[in-house]
């Protein structure tokens, strides 16, 4: 059952602990689909997973945090994969063009996205360009980078699982790799559009981060859009075309934070499954999206077949004259799990899900310039129901005191532009419970701190490939339970990663 | 599912259905002109420009294809049919003002905004009004055109005429008489004799515009943007200027003729096809030696 995922987490994250060095860092998704998923169904589960499916890192090391353990590591460098510059090279435009700095988009790569790749010049379908091309790219970051952890409980004595635990600072650093993205993308014939984004992680394992096909501007006209496949959610502010990359700081906190005890397997920065429904202005300045959503995280194959979210985005943007276009949004995202299975000598069936409880994420965010600074701010509330909150199956009786999870998310991210080649980074980030789904339970249990500061420096820029060194620091402090848990005590446990790479596409 | 939760879905649903049934409505009313060239508004753009801050935007979205230097010789250039305009000449297709004169600020912040269909310009529109204005004055730079003369005084254009039947065929006569057809085609397929060997002012191939894909035009989407073509002709090309030809209504006349040529669902080609359906056995044949209807 569920209420043993924290010990099988324990134990695979130990098995994989620091020591093992680049091991870890593959094991890490697979520990975490443990983590939060049925028992019974972790194996086809795992072997779904790639290294771009965040919120799986991101469990991975919420759980080692807040269990005590060593922290996985990983580098989110490859799977942050959103720059094309197949597109450059079909178009003949600068990354500038469509990128405040590669991978984020500006208002024009906004519009070209929301285009469907198209630049609507009679010259976008494959019979308009040369028969040589081929829409292809692809994205590495060898990388050197350093991990830390403290208060990790570890055997007192190294090889004595006798002897007891005892709470350690473990330290792990090197020359690494991040794995590859190899996506295609492009059109299949006027306002016809697809992406095809296959992603591996640093030890070959490939998945599909991204595959979806849309029809664009149905009807003449750019309001309505149709998307079916695997894709990111409509987020104003992208974990796909951000600019950190490390281990602690390469996705957003909020974005995949779960409550403390919770089964709620979803991350709002991962791509999902399934239909979406989009439209926007001509110059892309009111956007609109709403998206019919399999209940799996984007997890093809799921047990969670047969039950859908929804998520919805608006956006509007203003021209900000001399500052630049200032953006505003809201989303909302309701979800929904099943807690109950068919079961087949005791086997969960997939798809068979019910009993379904709901969970959502709400919040508003913006994209906002001050001429070379550039602000993203970005705030959340969320919602597990009871049972879901509290791990309860729903043909058992909520266990006494069960309650609705919630909790508030939010950052402040900030780029300075010193030119289009070099840009300083910033993000500051916090999550604060607001309801335990037992009253019992320390109320600060769970909540988040991080703070990460950068730099990317382009050397070049034009229209056929892309190199950026890139420089990060990140802290994140997390509230966990303490070496006793059931005193209710906790502790403070901080995490951090410095990461020096050198990120490429071509 | 909280109460909460149904409240933000039924609002966020209700505001999406909002949206796309305005949107929609005014998508209608702009039926008939191509999707892609919608929105290339010519609201007014008075701002100041900024060449300090231009230069390091033309670097960002324009030097790839015109180069550092303006001259239309970026990375790119090699790769690029129709060639980057170069701005060292100051040479402007798309004006509204006479041909070889400069146009005014507007005509090129109109084609930063719509792009020009059938090359690799594409339409800037999401970039702010400042920054295109920006984008201009560091352009401006780029030729001593523009500090030793003025742009040209725009052209007029008058209120349209109704769209009728014999304006069409006017039209029609027009488009024989003038000879359009040796460039454009006889069926305005961009193919007529003179075509092949057409050559821009820096020698380079350049085709005539095909009506019957029914994109928009290289300067504009809309009647008037036609006509003004026939009276500023495009500059740097074989299209020259009309305007000592062309009076008045007969523009307008011409404009009518044109549209029935593209595959639009247009007043035009409605009225067009009404009438060939009784009529076509009346008109001679569109080329040489034939006298239009």
């Amino acid at each position: 059952m569920r209420s043993t995922k924290h010990m099988l987490a324990t134990s695979r994250l130990l098995a994989c602990a620091l020591v093992a060095g680049a091991s870890a860092i593959a094991a890490a998704p697979a520990a975490a689909t443990v983590t939060h998923a049925s028992d019974t169904t972790s194996s086809s589960r795992s072997a779904a997973r790639t290294s771009g499916d965040a919120s799986d890192a991101y469990r991975a090391y919420i759980a080692s945090i807040q269990n005590g353990e060593p922290a996985a590591t990983a580098s989110y460098a490859a799977t942050k994969v959103k720059k094309i510059p197949a597109f450059a090279r079909k178009y003949g435009l600068r990354c500038s063009a469509c990128h405040t700095v590669w991978p984020e988009l500006n208002s024009f790569g906004q519009q070209f996205r929301d285009n469907g790749y198209q630049m609507q010049n009679e010259r976008d379908t494959p019979i308009a360009q040369s028969n040589g091309y081929i829409p292809l790219t692809l994205r590495v970051t060898p990388q050197f980078h350093l991990e830390r952890a403290t208060k990790q409980l570890v055997d007192a004595t190294p090889g004595d699982p006798e002897s007891g635990q005892a709470e350690r600072t473990l330290t792990s650093h090197g020359f690494d790799l991040s794995g590859i993205d190899i996506w295609t993308a492009g059109t299949l014939w006027k306002n016809v559009s697809f992406v095809v984004l296959l992603s591996g992680d640093n030890l070959g394992s490939f998945g599909f981060e991204a595959m979806h096909i849309r029809f664009d501007n149905l009807g003449n006209t750019p309001w309505l859009n149709l998307k079916v496949g695997k894709f990111e959610l409509d987020n104003l502010i992208s974990e796909k075309r951000f600019l950190f990359l490390s281990d602690n700081g390469g996705s957003y906190q909020t974005y995949h934070f779960e409550a403390p005890g919770s089964n709620v397997d979803f991350g709002l920065g991962d791509n999902q499954i399934g239909a979406e429904l989009s439209g926007h202005s001509l110059n892309s300045y009111t956007r609109y999206s709403a998206a019919l959503l399999t209940s799996s995280d984007g997890d093809p194959g799921s047990e969670n077949f047969s039950s859908y979210d929804a998520n919805v985005n608006f956006s509007q943007a203003f021209d900000g004259g001399k500052m630049g276009v200032e953006r505003i949004g809201a989303y909302a995202y309701l979800g929904n799990r099943p807690t109950n299975y068919q079961t087949v000598d005791g086997e969960e069936v997939p798809g068979t899900g019910s009993n379904r409880k709901m969970f959502y994420r709400a919040g508003l965010a913006g994209d906002f310039f001050l001429h070379r600074l550039e602000f993203l701010p970005l705030f959340m509330h969320a919602n597990d129901n009871a049972y879901l909150a509290s791990d309860t199956p729903n043909n058992t009786p909520l266990l006494a005191g069960a309650r609705d999870a919630s909790w508030n998310g939010g950052f402040l991210e900030t780029h300075y532009y010193i030119n289009q080649q070099l840009v300083l980074l910033q993000r500051v980030e916090t999550v604060r419970m607001h309801q335990q789904a037992f009253s019992d339970t320390p109320s600060t249990l769970g909540n988040v701190d991080a703070y990460s500061f950068g730099t990317r420096w382009y050397p070049f820029m034009f229209s056929r490939a892309g190199l950026a060194v890139h420089g990060e620091y990140s802290l994140v402090k997390t509230v966990s339970p303490g070496q006793l848990p059931s005193d209710g005590s906790t502790v403070n446990i901080w995490t951090s990663s410095l990461l020096f790479a050198f990120d490429f596409d071509f | 599912m909280s109460r909460v939760a149904r409240e933000i879905a039924s609002i966020a649903i209700l505001g999406v259905l909002v949206v796309v049934a305005f949107t929609d409505a005014s998508a209608q009313a702009m039926h008939g002109l191509p999707l892609e060239g919608r929105g290339a508004d010519t609201t007014p753009n008075r701002r100041v420009g900024r060449p300090s801050v231009g230069k390091e935007e033309y670097k960002r979205y324009c030097a790839g294809c015109h180069g550092d230097r303006g001259d239309g010789q970026g990375e790119n250039t090699q790769w690029i049919d129709p060639k980057p305009r170069d701005f060292t000449q100051a040479v402007f297709k798309c004006r509204s003002t006479p041909s070889g004169t400069l146009p005014v600020d507007q005509d090129v912040i109109n084609t930063i905004r719509r792009g020009i269909v059938n090359s690799n310009m594409p339409q800037w529109r999401p970039l702010p009004a400042q920054m295109q204005a920006d984008l201009l004055s560091y352009i401006k730079t780029f030729s001593p055109r523009w500090t030793a003369e003025k742009p040209g005084t725009p052209v007029v254009i008058p209120v349209e005429t109704p769209v009728t039947t014999e304006s069409i065929l006017r039209g029609r006569e027009m488009f024989q008489k003038f000879e359009c057809w040796k460039c454009h085609g006889t069926e305005g397929r961009g193919d007529g004799p003179s075509a092949a060997a057409l050559t821009d002012s820096k020698d380079q191939p350049i085709h005539p515009f095909d009506f019957t894909t029914g994109t928009r035009f290289k300067c504009g989407t809309t009647n008037a943007d036609l006509y003004r073509i026939f009276m500023t002709g495009l500059d740097g090309t074989p299209m020259a200027s009309f305007a000592d030809n062309i009076k008045g209504d007969q523009g307008w006349d011409l404009v009518h003729y044109l549209r029935t040529l593209q595959p639009l669902r247009t007043p035009e080609s409605t009225l067009w096809k009404t009438w060939l359906a009784t009529h076509a056995a009346e008109l001679k044949p569109i080329g040489p030696g034939t006298g239009g209807r």
